[in-house]
């Protein structure tokens, strides 16, 4: 399926597929359009079970000209049945896509290793990003990989954990004293001075955004080339949430699977929920908010995929709630009690929404669904601090026995 | 007169400037004197019913207008206004 044109999402009009991110008349945004496949769905199947157990078993279906390689392997992480968790939700068949298992422990790694193949065959030798911690890792770790340099933009309050992440490796890192939006902003206004430089997810943010849609490949090919009924993943700027949904639309149409688009349900914190509001309101118009939330890696309050994103929630019958900080802590816990996976603020957020949904009797008992775990807790490691007790004890029997005389010897 | 900042997309429309000098007292009085100067931009901003288009982000003084007062947003004589695309976070 070859990459043939950046089109813009807006007016439809076309530009070479070059470092550009956003139409020259509308501002509308870019996204990669590809001429339909010229093999047969059984053989791309053949190529996609042929090709390496990581994302680029999917490059059929991504906006690269040679066979893309990395230094560093990425994706084909688990699709774990979490039956404990179905259970206690009164859920049916549930399905944990476990992203933490990625190199960097987040989904970032997939968008950064596309954007960076392609920056690499574009030429670009500087590797920069504006981002919430989770990508900044990514970028960081993938850069120094390909032997790189890389400029991190990272909002000045981030978790320590996800600051300490991106400097082990070499990584030039830029705290911005403002919010991501500030980061977010100033990075755009770089990204015009210095084109010399990849921001991977400005000028080269088309094919970044295509790394996402290896996310539902892999859930699709995981389940057996069968299509989940929904699909409950977090929203930040709505970019992975819309091509969760693009990647199931491609594999319709080209005959790799039956049926159609799940039921897409968006995740966002009650601090920064501008798309759950748009929603909500039946609107696609996204009105910017002031962050303030816990779930910094989802603290995106001007999304500029938003508007999309609240129209495929509706397309889809889905939607896109919203949840508190107290909600995301005991996400958080649920999650980690129930399947032993231990997820970051987003996925406290995404795994809250889940029970949100399941208490308030949305999910059929018949569905097949999916959760998406996009980053690992170890990265925020601040929301569960005084959420359990340790018990200290001398070196003593005695004192042990003593702590836990109800427990089962 | 404030000064507008231009982004690389919309140079060409503008002579190859990277900002331009613009009167008025409010954002959109700002940019309708700028239209004024040059008429492409119209096209490329305004949504024509008196708006901006979707993705088009206007910043005054650092800050995002629609936490401001929008298009009706008062602009002081040396204050500095940015026109950027909205791009997607990460």
């Amino acid at each position: 399926m070859p990459a043939d044109a950046l089109k813009c999402k807006e007016c439809s009009t076309t530009y070479p597929l070059e470092a550009r991110y956003v139409c020259d008349r509308c501002f509308g945004p870019l996204e990669v359009a590809y001429t339909a496949p010229q093999s047969s769905a059984a053989e791309l199947k053949r190529r996609i079970q042929a090709g390496p157990h990581t994302l680029w078993r999917y490059a059929d279906f991504l906006p690269l000209e040679g066979t893309p390689r990395s230094a560093l392997p990425t994706g084909f992480t688990p699709l774990v049945k979490a039956d404990r968790l179905a259970e206690r939700l009164g859920l049916g068949e549930l399905w944990v896509k476990n992203e933490t298992a990625n190199p960097t422990h987040s989904f970032k790694d997939r968008v950064v290793a596309v954007a960076l193949a392609r920056a690499q065959e574009l030429g670009f030798q500087t590797i920069a990003c504006a981002s919430t911690g989770n990508l900044a890792n990514a970028v960081a770790a993938h850069s120094a990989a390909a032997g790189l340099p890389s400029y991190v933009l990272i909002p000045a309050d981030l978790e320590e954990a996800k600051i300490l992440a991106t400097g082990a490796y070499g990584a030039n890192v830029v705290a911005i004293k403002g919010n991501y939006d500030a980061v977010n902003r100033l990075c755009t206004e770089l990204a015009g001075d210095r084109d010399d430089w990849a921001f991977v997810n400005v000028n080269l943010r088309p094919y970044y955004a295509e790394g996402s849609k290896t996310l539902a490949f892999e859930i699709a090919e995981q389940l057996g080339w069968e299509l989940p009924d929904r699909v409950v993943a977090p929203v930040a700027s709505g970019s992975l949430f819309t091509k969760i949904a693009r990647a199931f639309e491609e594999w319709i149409d080209c005959g790799l699977l039956e049926g159609e688009v799940p039921k897409m349900n968006g995740a966002q914190a009650a601090g920064c929920s501008p798309v759950a509001q748009a929603f909500e309101a039946g609107t696609a118009v996204c009105r910017p908010v002031k962050p303030d939330t816990i779930a910094k890696s989802l603290a995106i309050g001007n999304p500029a995929d938003g508007p999309y994103a609240v129209e495929l929630a509706q397309r889809t019958g889905g939607g896109v709630d919203a949840v508190s900080d107290g909600e995301i802590r005991a996400g958080i816990r649920m999650l980690a009690e129930t399947t032993g996976i231990f997820t970051e603020t987003a996925g406290g957020v995404t795994a809250a929404v889940l029970a949100k949904l399941a208490q308030r009797g949305d999910i059929d008992p018949s569905e097949r669904v999916v959760l998406c775990i996009t980053g690992d807790g170890l990265k925020t490691i601040d929301a569960v601090r005084g959420s359990f007790e340790v018990t200290e004890i001398e070196p003593k029997v005695s004192e042990f026995d003593a702590a836990f005389a109800g427990a089962a010897a | 007169m404030a000064t507008v900042k231009l982004p690389t997309q919309l140079r060409d429309a503008a002579g190859g400037a990277t900002e331009a000098q613009a009167s008025g007292s409010t954002v959109a009085e700002v940019l309708e004197s700028l239209y004024g100067e040059h008429g492409e931009l119209r096209e490329r901003l305004s949504d024509g019913d008196g708006g901006l288009r979707r993705f088009v982000n206007v910043y005054l003084r650092g800050e995002d207008i629609r936490f401001l007062d929008g298009l009706e947003t008062q602009v002081g004589d040396t204050d500095e206004l940015t026109i950027l695309p909205a791009v997607a976070g990460g």
